[in-house]
């Protein structure tokens, strides 16, 4: 096994994860994205820390999926906001404000 | 066998409790907060505002105890530091947070929604702000970036019936989510690359041959731009402009000084414990985001007709002056000291004008109700007080002596042309430039409220509720008394980093 096996993985996610926050429409979808992302630092995380014998690696990745859940738990509230007050969780709509 | 299987008898790190004490001080106040909305609901309103008032209070007494002490404070082997330059930041960032605190208290009891989970956001939103103010470590780094960022989200959305604050909160959040994401990958590369967590540990590896791959240059530009998100610099400034126009004005100037001061605080300890050697990477990168920043941040203001997204491209252009002494922080140890100076300085002084603005807006809205410049014509007519308060600040803003924003607009352009180098020199003249458009604006504001006629020749005079007289009295006296003596500030922002350059 080599760490840029993991490595590439990680990159491949990471490329995934932008190309669906830029691309996407769907509320829920933008936020899978930005899961994506997260996972693929968590890949780097314990892959570097596993090549390293380092426990710093698995200790970060353990403290991102932690954080990630609590962010994805408020930006689940403000889609379900966003559908009471307008029936639609596509995020191009939400464009009033401007210039 | 993996290192997560060995059985290692668990020993507890000794912990320096006075150290802590101020983050200890915030967390109990939180606490007792979230309990009394829990237990008293309805009735518990009219407490919640003065005890989160009290609890930022009272956070400064160990703030100013540990300064007295003078000593610098290391723990958890280099991942939580305190020192003067973490105590100067935590004590602003609890003053702020107070001045807050004052700014909201009528206008989010007058309004329909849930106070005491407000205040509960905001002292915890705060700690987030002083934890980061002393980590030196990816993860603390990490952990304070995201329990400061979760509560503001949810306070820029708090009217969630209004379709402007949910776009304001939701915007905020996608920016926020998505390039705290992207600064985790370039964080998780620099374990990779030093692997160790802890920012000193990083810096001695950037700074040797293995910093040299292009790796570690991938890392150093993923980090900053993820901070360059939070601190609003252009490109990454689209969501502060609808942000703060949605979000109920005192989150506005939370997220303009506190937040965004956050952001600056984490690039302070990036540049300088951890990137210090990458000097080719992050200055023309600084470079590139500070004179983007400033000139598009005052020439998109120039335009503006709402004076908080005045206030918002105001604040892109600030956040271009406080980064551009990190653009030539790397040229030796006496620019480096000089840009930490002038970053510091400048976060105190801003502080200071700017949330006084925003408390004359909330003054000003209560008659209005709106925000547009156009809607505080003839305000000397009916405000004489308010009008004279807001000559303060947006002269102070401008740059005009004897106010406070002279002075740190002078340590910013002494810092850049310090070093001497011809990039330093363009970015000053740049910044010349851009602080002579801003008066532009800034005076404009100010010729509306002074020689314009009140809409209607409605002169009926505004009842100042006390918190908000409080907040601006403070502000403005702060203001003025930097523009005056900047010896203050200097005695204040004279800061170093116990490990780092300069320091």
């Amino acid at each position: 096994m080599l760490l840029n096996q993991f490595l590439l993985l990680a990159a491949a996610l990471f490329c995934l994860g932008v190309y669906g926050v830029l691309t996407r429409r769907n509320g829920v979808l933008v936020l899978m994205s930005v899961e994506l992302i997260l996972n693929a630092v968590n890949i780097n995380l314990v892959a570097f820390g596993a090549f390293q014998d380092n426990v710093v690696g698995d200790v970060f990745a353990v403290f991102v999926i932690a954080v990630a859940a609590a962010e994805v738990g408020v930006g689940l509230a403000m889609v379900l906001l966003m559908y009471r007050n307008r029936k639609s969780i596509d995020f191009t709509e939400v464009d009033m404000m401007r210039g | 066998m993996s290192v997560l299987a060995q059985v290692v008898p668990f020993e507890r790190p000794p912990i320096d409790w006075h150290a802590v004490a101020p983050e200890l001080t915030l967390l109990a106040f939180g606490a007792l907060l979230t309990l009394a909305d829990a237990i008293w609901l309805e009735r518990g309103r009219r407490f919640t505002a003065p005890l989160a008032g009290i609890g930022l209070l009272a956070a400064m007494i160990p703030v100013v105890t540990l300064a007295i002490d003078g000593a610098d404070r290391s723990l958890f082997g280099g991942a939580y530091v305190v020192d003067n330059f973490a105590l100067v930041m935590k004590a602003l960032f609890l003053l702020s947070g107070y001045v807050v605190v004052l700014l909201s208290t009528n206008y989010i009891g007058e309004g329909d929604y849930w106070e005491n989970e407000y205040y509960g956001m905001l002292v915890s939103s705060i700690l987030g702000m002083i934890v980061m103010a002393s980590a030196r470590d990816l993860i603390s780094i990490f952990v304070a970036l995201e329990l400061l960022s979760i509560p503001a989200y949810l306070m820029a959305t708090w009217r969630k019936r209004d379709l402007r604050s949910n776009e304001a909160g939701l915007k905020y959040y996608l920016m926020g989510v998505f390039a705290s994401a992207v600064m985790l990958y370039g964080m998780s590369l620099l374990y990779g690359i030093a692997g160790s967590s802890i920012l000193s540990e990083i810096g001695e590896v950037v700074n040797g041959p293995d910093g040299e791959s292009t790796v570690a240059a991938m890392a150093v530009v993923f980090v900053i731009a993820g901070f360059a998100f939070k601190v609003s610099a252009v490109p990454f400034h689209t969501w502060a402009p609808d942000t703060y126009e949605g979000a109920p004005t005192p989150v506005t100037a939370f997220l303009a000084v506190a937040s965004k001061a956050a952001g600056f605080v984490a690039l302070v300890q990036l540049v300088f414990v951890g990137f210090w050697g990458r000097d080719d990477i992050y200055e023309p990168l600084m470079w590139a985001l500070a004179a983007a920043s400033m000139t598009i941040g005052n020439l998109i203001a120039l335009r503006q007709t709402n004076i908080v997204r005045m206030m918002a491209y105001s604040g892109i252009a600030s956040a271009g002056y406080i980064m551009a002494p990190l653009a030539v922080a790397g040229e030796s140890a006496a620019a480096a000291d000089e840009s930490l100076r002038a970053v510091v300085t400048y976060l105190v002084i801003y502080a200071a004008m700017n949330l006084g603005v925003f408390g004359v807006i909330l003054a000003m809205a209560r008659k209005t109700r709106s925000a547009e410049i156009s809607s505080f014509a003839g305000a000397f007519q009916y405000a004489p007080g308010l009008t004279v308060a807001m000559t303060i600040f947006l002269m102070a803003l401008a740059g005009i002596p004897p106010l406070g924003g002279w002075w740190a607009k002078f340590v910013v352009f002494r810092a850049l042309v310090v070093p001497g180098t011809v990039s330093g020199y363009i970015l000053a003249a740049v910044a010349a430039v851009n602080s002579v458009i801003a008066i532009y604006y800034y005076l404009s504001v100010l010729r509306t409220m002074w020689a314009d006629d009140a809409p209607d020749g409605d002169v009926t005079p505004i009842r100042v509720p006390a918190s908000l007289a409080a907040a601006m009295a403070l502000t403005a006296f702060a203001t003025v008394a930097f523009g005056v003596m900047p010896r203050i500030v200097d005695n204040v922002s004279d800061v170093t980093l116990l490990v780092g350059v300069g320091g």
